[in-house]
Parts: C-alpha cells; sequence; structure tokens
C-alpha cells in the first residue's frame, strides 16, 4: 500500500504518546502536514506549537531537551534544516542535546508549491554536522521505525520525511537498524545505493537491468550519517560499480557520503542520479522527479553507463 | 546574605574576570563586567542552587554568551568550577570555551552551551515549559545583552514566553547601551524596550544593575507577578569597575595589556595579588 513517511511518523508519535512520558511535540503551525497533529489529539498537553517561527521551535527543543524531556521539533524540510540550520547546529549539535528534527516535505516530490519548498540542500547540511544523525527512510514501514528507534537514540537526530505517497519497500517482519544499509537484492554486476523515495525507484530499474540481463545488486541506505561503511565497500569490491540514486543535490547528499567512503578505501567508478545543481519548481510530483531525472529509467540509463567505465 | 558579603563577592568576580582575559589575551570583559552585580545576586541571593547537578534547582541561561567570563567567576565563587582554571580561559584544551560549552563543563553549571547571540531566551523558554508541565517549582533565568535584542529570534522567543505564560521564566536585560559598533541608538534603535516586552505579553521591571537594593526590590517584585513572563531591564555601565573601560565600546571585545591589567587591579582595590596573577 502507497503510504507518506509523514503518516508513519504522526502514526508512530501516537505510539510514543502512549508509551514514553518524556515525549514532547513542537511544530511550527504545520501540523496538519507534518501530521504532528497525530500527536496533538491524544496528548495535547505536550504539544507545543510555537507559531511561524522556525529558529524558536528548535532552540525551545533544545531547552525542553535540557529539562530532561525527548522533544520531536517539525517542519517542513525547508524550514527545518535551511531557515533553522545555525541554531540545530550551535544550540543542539554543539552541545548534544537529544532532540529530535523530524522534517517532513522535503525534495522535490513536494509539487506544486515550488522550488521554494522543495528543500534539496537538507541531507548536505544535516550530514556536515559533528554529533548529528541523519535518516531518510524508504517507505512508511521504515519511517515508523525509525522515528520509534530516534526516540529510543540518545543525541540529535535529523529524520528526512516526504509528502508524497511511496509504495512499499517492505512487509511487516522489516526490522529498521540504526546505521546499517539493508541489502535488497544480491547481484554482482553494478550495485545501486538508493535512499527515500528513490528506493522505490531503484527496485524498478533493477528489474529492467535484470531484463538486459545485467545482474544488479540494490542496497537502501536509510541511515545517512553514520553510513553503513562495511556494506558500501563490500558492494564496491564485488561489484566494481556503483549507481547512487536520492531525490536531493548532487552536491553533499547520498552520492556524495558514498563518493567520500570510496575515495577513502576503495574506488570504483560511480554515477550518482540527483538534482544537478538546480532549483525545483511547481508541478505534479512524478512529473517533477521525470524531469529532473529521477526515474527508475535514470537510475538503468547511469547503471548502464558506469557499467562502461569498469 | 548580607549586601556587603555581596558586593565583596562581586569585587572577586571583576578581579577574576580580568585575569582570565588578561591570561588570554583576548576575551570581552566590557559586557563581563557590566553584568557582575547582576549574576552575583542571582547566584547568592536569588536562585536556589546549592548543587549544580541538584535536580531542583533553578536554571540560569547566558544568552549572551560572550559574557563567559562572568559566568566562569560566579561558578568559580560558587565552588562549582575550580578557580585553579582561571589561567586556562580560550586556550587550546581548555575546559573554559571563549564562549560557554556545557560539554567541557558537565554538572559544572553551565546549563547551557551558548555564544551565538539570540538563542537563549528560546532556550529558556523550553526548560520552562518543562518545568510547567511537569508540576515542578523550578524557575528559569536568562540574561540577555542589549545589543543581543537585534536578533529576530528573541522576539520568536517573547511571543512564545507571552502565549504560554511562562511565569516562572525570568529574563534580565544587561542593559548597558552598547554593542560593538557602537551606543544602541546609532546602529539599531531598540527603544523603547519596556513597550516593546509589554506589548508581548511580559511584566517590566527597571532596575540599577549595579546597585543590589534596586536588584532586591526588582526580584520582590517579580515574585507578585503571576501568569507572565518578567523581564528586569538592569541599566548597566559596560566595563563597569575598570575607570578606563568604563562607557567604551572597543573594551566590548579586547584584553587588557599588562600596564592596563595592572592598573585596572590596583583600582579594584588589591594591588598585593596583581603581580601574582600576572605572571
Amino acid at each position: 500500500m502507497a503510504k507518506a513517511t509523514r503518516e508513519a511518523y504522526g502514526e508512530a508519535l501516537k505510539k510514543l504518546a502512549a508509551s514514553n512520558p518524556d515525549i514532547v511535540v513542537l511544530d511550527a503551525d504545520l501540523s496538519g502536514s507534518t501530521k504532528t497533529s497525530e500527536f496533538k489529539k491524544v496528548s495535547p498537553e505536550r504539544f507545543f506549537n510555537v507559531g511561524i517561527a522556525e529558529q524558536n521551535l528548535i532552540g525551545t527543543a533544545a531547552g525542553l531537551a535540557l529539562a530532561g524531556k525527548i522533544p520531536f521539533a517539525s517542519s517542513f524540510a525547508m524550514f527545518a534544516a535551511g531557515r533553522a540550520f545555525e541554531i540545530i547546529r550551535n544550540t543542539v549539535a554543539y552541545p548534544a542535546l537529544n532532540v529530535k528534527i523530524a522534517a517532513t516535505h522535503a525534495g522535490l516530490s513536494v509539487g506544486e508549491d515550488g522550488g521554494s519548498h522543495q528543500a534539496i540542500e537538507d541531507i548536505s547540511l544535516m550530514r556536515s554536522i559533528p554529533n548529528m544523525t541523519v535518516i531518510s527512510p524508504a517507505d512508511s514501514r521504515e519511517a515508523e521505525q525509525a522515528v520509534l528507534k530516534a526516540a529510543e537514540y540518545v543525541g540529535p537526530v535529523y529524520i528526512r520525511l516526504g509528502r508524497m505517497a511511496v509504495d512499499d519497500v517492505y512487509d511487516d517482519s522489516y526490522v529498521f537498524e540504526l546505521g546499517k544499509g539493508v541489502l535488497l537484492r544480491e547481484g554482482k554486476d553494478v550495485t545501486i545505493i538508493a535512499t527515500g523515495l528513490m528506493v522505490q525507484e531503484a527496485l524498478k530499474a533493477h528489474d529492467m537491468l535484470k531484463e538486459d540481463g545485467i545482474d544488479a545488486r540494490l542496497i537502501n541506505i536509510h541511515t545517512i550519517k553514520p553510513i553503513d561503511t562495511e556494506i558500501i565497500i563490500k558492494a564496491a569490491r564485488e561489484t566494481g560499480a556503483i549507481v547512487t540514486a536520492e531525490e536531493h543535490s548532487n552536491i553533499g547528499g547520498l552520492g556524495s557520503a558514498v563518493l567520500e567512503v570510496l575515495s577513502d578505501q576503495c574506488p570504483v567508478p560511480v554515477k550518482r542520479v540527483g538534482i544537478r545543481d538546480t532549483f525545483g519548481e511547481s508541478g505534479k510530483p512524478k512529473d517533477l522527479l521525470k524531469k529532473y531525472g529521477l526515474t527508475a529509467e535514470d537510475i538503468a540509463a547511469q547503471a548502464k553507463e558506469v557499467l562502461k567505465l569498469k | 546574605m548580607k549586601q556587603d558579603d555581596l558586593k565583596v563577592i562581586a569585587k572577586r568576580l571583576r578581579k577574576n574576570i580580568l585575569t582570565m582575559i588578561y591570561h588570554a589575551k583576548s576575551g570581552h570583559p566590557g559586557g563581563s563586567l557590566s553584568a557582575v552585580e547582576i549574576m552575583t545576586y542571582l547566584y547568592f541571593k536569588e536562585m536556589n542552587i546549592d548543587s549544580p547537578t541538584d535536580d531542583g534547582r533553578d536554571r540560569f541561561v547566558l544568552s549572551k554568551g560572550h559574557g563567559a567570563p562572568v559566568l566562569y567567576a560566579v561558578l568559580m565563587e560558587k565552588g562549582f568550577i575550580g578557580k585553579d582554571l582561571i589561567p586556562s580561559l580560550r586556550q587550546i584544551d581548555s575546559k573554559l570555551q571563549g564562549h560557554p560549552d556545557m560539554k567541557k563543563l558537565p554538572g559544572s553549571g553551565v546549563e547551557a552551551s551558548t555564544g551565538s547571540l539570540g538563542q537563549g531566551l528560546s532556550i529558556a523558554n523550553g526548560m520552562a515549559l518543562a518545568f510547567k508541565l511537569d508540576k515542578k517549582p523550578n524557575r528559569v533565568f536568562a540574561l540577555l545583552g542589549d545589543g543581543e535584542i537585534n536578533e529576530g529570534m528573541i522576539w520568536e522567543a517573547a511571543m512564545l514566553a507571552g502565549h504560554y505564560k511562562l511565569d516562572n521564566l525570568t529574563a534580565i536585560l544587561d542593559h548597558n547601551g552598547l554593542q560593538i559598533d557602537g551606543k544602541n541608538e546609532d546602529v539599531m534603535t531598540i527603544m523603547p524596550i519596556d513597550k516593546k516586552f509589554e506589548a508581548f505579553g511580559w511584566h517590566v521591571i527597571h532596575a540599577d544593575g549595579h546597585d543590589f537594593d534596586s536588584l532586591e526590590k526588582a526580584f520582590k517584585e517579580r515574585k507578585t507577578i503571576k501568569d507572565k513572563p518578567v523581564i528586569i531591564i538592569a541599566d548597566t555601565t559596560k566595563g563597569k569597575g575598570c575607570s578606563f573601560m568604563e562607557n567604551k565600546a572597543e573594551w566590548h571585545g579586547k584584553a587588557p595589556n599588562e600596564e592596563e591589567f595592572c592598573r585596572a587591579m590596583e583600582e579594584m582595590g588589591d594591588i598585593e595579588i596583581k603581580r601574582k596573577e600576572a605572571d
């Protein structure tokens, strides 16, 4: 069933409301869209709307954490990671406070709201901050478990969530493990490493490549920081070529993170499927993903290109 | 504690502040010295803080983080930080970072890492919300600079404190009238400060930030206010206690040289310690 990761966030918060009295939730006047309204419904006294004030959203969350609470602070990724960047950097991450930033509406798939609202730099911004953990779930099951796991983990976490419904990658047997990449398909010719909603596209790309006789390995990297270096290096050694796929700028995101790992430890040819140093625009999410080269076809095409470099 | 005792403490804080900054050869004497009486009053008269780790303690957030030396000095005076750290301010590997880093001083009374201006009031808000949620009696105090309130985030936080009626929160404004580039009114008009905070739902009290009687009166009035956050606008003198620094913007972020340091210590009436500590 297709479901947005933000929906899963709301459901996870409801569970946390019941299971952990220290959880508090903050929002900046977007609770209906970020789904923190689900928490408010069941635990209104532990929900704080700060108004349209993202700097104060993060600063207040820091204070709550200092007084022993486990705050989840939410807004759109553009405003949470962008507007409040320096507050996250200095007031949350510098002292390693136990604040969870769950940012929804990341990437081009925001759609019609256009380029001003499409955060395509947030992974880059967040993963460059020391002490920060960065998670980008692929489907609703992974998102729900990631949120529950983030609540248990002590320290700052950025969780990147989407507006658009995404296909299921996992079934109910899935167990999310923080910091561990997930091998979704075994393969020996080339490895596709994807994150977020690009994992569903990568699954389709895998099947397309198979029809052409290419045996592609597929890995989902849900924790972009700390990244699972082991699974990436193993894939590089065994398949000799990598394609990365993300709904994010090619500068500083998953592709960059993979390149950093490989250039240090196992350089192999890499092609990156991501947004090529440009802003987004208004349009239907699916049309935007197509226009900006973020489809299964793009991943398959890049896989064939990188094979030529082996 | 009697006023005379507070005055003695304030004097020691000033000496320790200047000694720290003299050794560091950099730092912010002006805005540290202007806050000495406020900090002395808070830590030795107003706040419930006998231990820096007791859950029941009141919390203090130095929003104007460049005033780190006055925070370190008062925490030393409380016995939460060793005075042996005085010469280490701003040195490599030091616990006394140029701006307060709580991770370097765990359990020592530095309640938040600050320094980037405008963020401390939000932190204080979060603490105050948590205490109210848990129906705990802890109070929260935040010291703001008057230049600092140029930051938009302060007004986001001021709005929130008014909205949530954070009556366990007290902000103190160290109103010395100067910021790095000069007088407040020449850099950015902040007046009328009282009307601004009142409009945001705060109760405003004026005080002389160097007079313990005036501070006592202000904090007494503060206790009568329910259902509102309170700001005490404390008029102060930048560089207070050191004649050549007083009311001079250039002493915002500059260390005294040896001659200036000795002169300052002499003015504060203890020639004995100056040479020893200057080594």
